[in-house]
C-alpha cells in the first residue's frame, strides 16, 4: 500500500479547505469501508486521506416534515433500524439491511455507500494482476467483455466496460427520487441522486460526477405515500451477504387495486442505479395481477443487451420485478 | 487471552512433559505461540497498575515510519489505555496482533469479508481489517482477550464449548465477538434472525449448526444477566 498522509478535520469546511491544499491525490475517507479495501489491492492509491467522521453533527437522521433526511455520516446500521423508515420506507430499510454484514453497516456511513465501487472481478484483480481494465487503467483494455461476464451489467455497458454498479442502496434512492446535498470548493449545491453516476461509455474510470474536493453532506428522500408499499427484493447466489444477481426497488401508489404511480429501480443488472420507467408507463392505470406484473417485468428488460453468460439476469431480473410488485402492493393494502 | 493460572512459569513444566512423553525435546508450534503469547500478555497486564507505561512494555518494536506518514493514537483496549505511534497505513487488526500482541483477532481475509477479525469499537461490532488504525482514536476497542470475567467465560465462549461450535477454531474469536453484539442488538432472537445477522462470519469447517445453538443459548443467558 502506497504511503498517505492522514488528517482528521472537526467541520466540513475544514475537510474541504484540507483537500484544496493537499491537491489531487487528495480523497475523503469515512467508514473506508470500499476505499481502504482497494488501497489494500493497490487499485486506490491516494497520498492524503482526510478522514471526516470526527466532524461533528453530521450523522443525523430526520424523519419529521415533508421529507427524510439522512446526514452523509449516518451508520448504514442506524438508518437500517430507525423505526420510522423500516414502518414508513421499507424498501430504504431493506436495501441497507440487505446490504454487507453487520459488522460493515456499523462501520460504513450512508454517504461513502452511494460511491462504492464495482465488484467486477477483473477489476479487483488488482494493480498487480494479470488482468486489464478500463476502469482501473484508462485505455488498456476489457478482459470481462470476452471473459466470464457471468456478473456484468446488461444496461448500460459499453466496449469499454460493462462493471456492475453494486450498491444496493443506492438503488433504492433512485427509485425513491432523493436528492444529494453536496458541499465543495465552489460552495454548496444539490443534485438529484440519478445525475451522481455515469455510464461507462470510453471513460469507465470516472464514475461520478462529483467535483474535485465535493463531498456528499446529506441524502434527501420526499415523503411519499407510496413508501409504505414498498419493497428492495435483492436475488443472490446465497441467501445473506453476497451482491445482488438481481434486485428491485419498487415503491407504489396505489388506488384500490389500481396502480395510481409505481417507482421501480433495478440493481445488479446494470453499470449505474437503473431506473425503469418503461415498466412504470406499463402500470399506470392497471390493476395489479401476477401476470401484469410479469408483463412490467418484462417490460422493464426489454432494453436488455447480456453478454456471453449473462443472459440468465434477463429473465431472473423480469421475475425479480414482478415479485417485488407483489409484495409492494400487498404491503400498500396493509 | 490465556491467564497465568493454566501457563507454567516460564514454559518449562510443558516441555519437561513432553520429554517425558517422547523421551526427547519437541516444542509444537502451539506452544511456541502459546508461550510467547503469555509473555505478551503478562507484559501488557503486570504492568496494568502503571497505565503510563502499558502501552510500549506490550508493544513490539515498529518499524520505521517517514515521519509524515507516522501518527500517535490512544484508545482504549481492553479496559487498559495505550497509545502508540504508528504508521498511518496500519488496520487495527495489525495493530492489535502485530504490536499489541492480542492475537485473538484473526486474520482470515484481510478485506472484511470472513469477519474473522470482528472486534467491538465503542460496543459495536466492526472488521478490524477494513478499520483503519488511526480511527480508534479516544475509542474503546474490545477484543476476545477482554471477554471474560477473569477465569469466567463468558456465557458466549461457554456456549461455544458445549454446543461444539467450532472445529479448528481459527474463525472462533470473531463468531464469539459477532455473536456477543448480535445478542445485544436484539437480533438473536430466531434461528433465522441469527442465520441473517451473523453472515458476515464464515466458518470454514461448516459449525454453523452448533454456532446457531450455542447463539440461541448464549442469548437466554445473557438476558437473564
Amino acid at each position: 500500500m502506497q504511503p498517505f498522509t492522514y488528517m482528521r478535520p472537526t467541520t466540513a469546511p475544514d475537510a474541504v479547505s484540507a483537500f484544496a491544499s493537499a491537491g489531487a491525490d487528495a480523497r475523503y475517507i469515512a467508514g473506508g469501508t470500499t476505499l481502504y479495501d482497494l488501497m489494500k489491492l493497490n487499485i486506490e492509491q491516494p497520498r492524503h486521506l482526510i478522514d471526516i467522521t470526527a466532524i461533528a453533527g453530521l450523522d443525523k437522521i430526520e424523519t419529521d416534515g415533508d421529507r427524510l433526511r439522512f446526514e452523509a455520516l449516518a451508520p448504514m446500521s442506524a438508518v437500517a433500524t430507525n423505526d420510522v423508515i423500516i414502518r414508513d420506507y421499507p424498501v430504504l430499510a431493506e436495501a441497507l439491511s440487505k446490504a454487507a454484514s453487520q459488522q460493515l453497516r456499523n462501520m460504513a456511513r450512508v454517504g461513502g455507500n452511494l460511491l462504492q465501487r464495482t465488484r467486477c472481478m477483473y477489476f479487483r484483480n488488482g494493480a498487480d494482476g494479470v488482468y486489464p481494465c478500463n476502469k482501473r487503467e484508462p485505455g488498456s483494455g476489457c478482459a470481462a467483455l470476452r471473459g466470464l461476464d457471468r456478473g456484468q451489467a446488461v444496461f448500460g455497458t459499453s466496449d469499454a466496460c460493462t462493471a456492475v454498479s453494486p450498491g444496493d442502496f443506492p438503488v433504492a434512492l433512485v427509485a425513491m427520487d432523493a436528492q444529494l446535498e453536496i458541499l465543495g470548493p465552489a460552495g454548496s449545491r444539490t443534485l438529484p441522486i440519478g445525475d451522481l453516476y455515469r455510464l461507462p461509455a470510453d471513460t469507465p474510470h470516472l464514475e461520478f460526477t462529483l467535483a474535485p474536493g465535493e463531498m456528499i453532506t446529506a441524502i434527501v428522500v420526499p415523503k411519499t405515500a407510496a413508501g409504505r408499499g414498498s419493497t428492495y427484493h435483492k436475488i443472490r447466489d446465497r441467501e445473506s451477504y453476497a451482491f445482488a444477481l438481481a434486485s428491485a426497488a419498487v415503491a407504489l401508489e396505489m388506488d384500490g387495486d389500481q396502480v395510481s404511480r409505481a417507482h421501480i429501480a433495478l440493481g445488479g443488472v446494470a453499470t449505474k442505479p437503473w431506473r425503469a420507467p418503461e415498466a412504470e408507463l406499463k402500470l399506470a392505470g392497471q390493476r395489479l395481477t401476477p401476470e401484469v406484473a410479469l408483463d412490467a417485468g418484462r417490460a422493464a428488460f426489454s432494453g436488455a443487451s447480456p453478454g456471453k453468460y449473462n443472459g440468465f439476469k434477463v429473465e431472473l431480473g423480469a421475475r425479480t420485478v414482478a415479485d417485488a410488485l407483489l409484495i409492494a402492493a400487498e404491503r400498500s393494502r396493509s | 487471552m490465556t491467564g497465568s493460572d493454566d501457563m507454567p512459569e516460564d514454559g518449562k513444566a510443558d516441555t519437561d512433559n513432553r520429554t517425558a512423553r517422547s523421551g526427547f525435546f519437541t516444542l509444537s508450534r502451539r506452544s511456541a505461540l502459546e508461550g510467547g503469547a503469555a509473555i505478551a500478555a503478562a507484559a501488557i497486564f503486570a504492568d496494568a497498575s502503571s497505565p503510563a507505561k502499558t502501552a510500549t512494555a506490550a508493544q513490539s518494536a515498529p518499524l520505521p515510519v517517514a515521519s509524515d506518514q507516522a501518527l500517535t493514537i490512544s484508545a482504549t483496549i481492553n479496559g487498559q489505555p495505550v497509545a502508540a505511534e504508528i504508521d498511518a497505513r496500519t488496520s487495527l487488526l495489525d495493530l492489535l496482533r502485530e504490536r499489541l500482541a492480542l492475537t485473538g483477532a484473526k486474520k482470515g481475509c484481510d478485506h472484511g469479508q470472513c469477519g474473522a477479525c470482528t472486534v467491538h469499537v465503542d460496543g459495536r461490532r466492526v472488521a478490524s481489517c477494513l478499520t483503519l488504525a488511526a480511527k480508534i482514536e479516544g475509542r474503546e476497542v474490545l477484543t476476545i482477550e477482554g471477554l471474560s470475567d477473569g477465569a469466567a467465560l463468558h456465557p458466549m465462549q461457554q456456549a461455544f464449548i458445549d454446543h461444539d461450535a467450532l472445529q479448528c477454531g481459527y474463525c472462533t474469536p470473531g463468531q464469539i465477538m459477532a455473536a456477543v453484539a448480535c445478542v445485544a442488538e436484539g437480533n438473536a432472537t430466531s434461528k433465522e434472525r441469527i442465520r441473517e445477522y451473523m453472515s458476515g462470519n464464515i466458518c470454514r469447517c461448516g459449525a454453523y449448526v452448533g454456532i446457531v445453538a450455542a447463539i440461541e443459548d448464549a442469548a437466554s443467558k445473557m438476558e437473564r444477566g
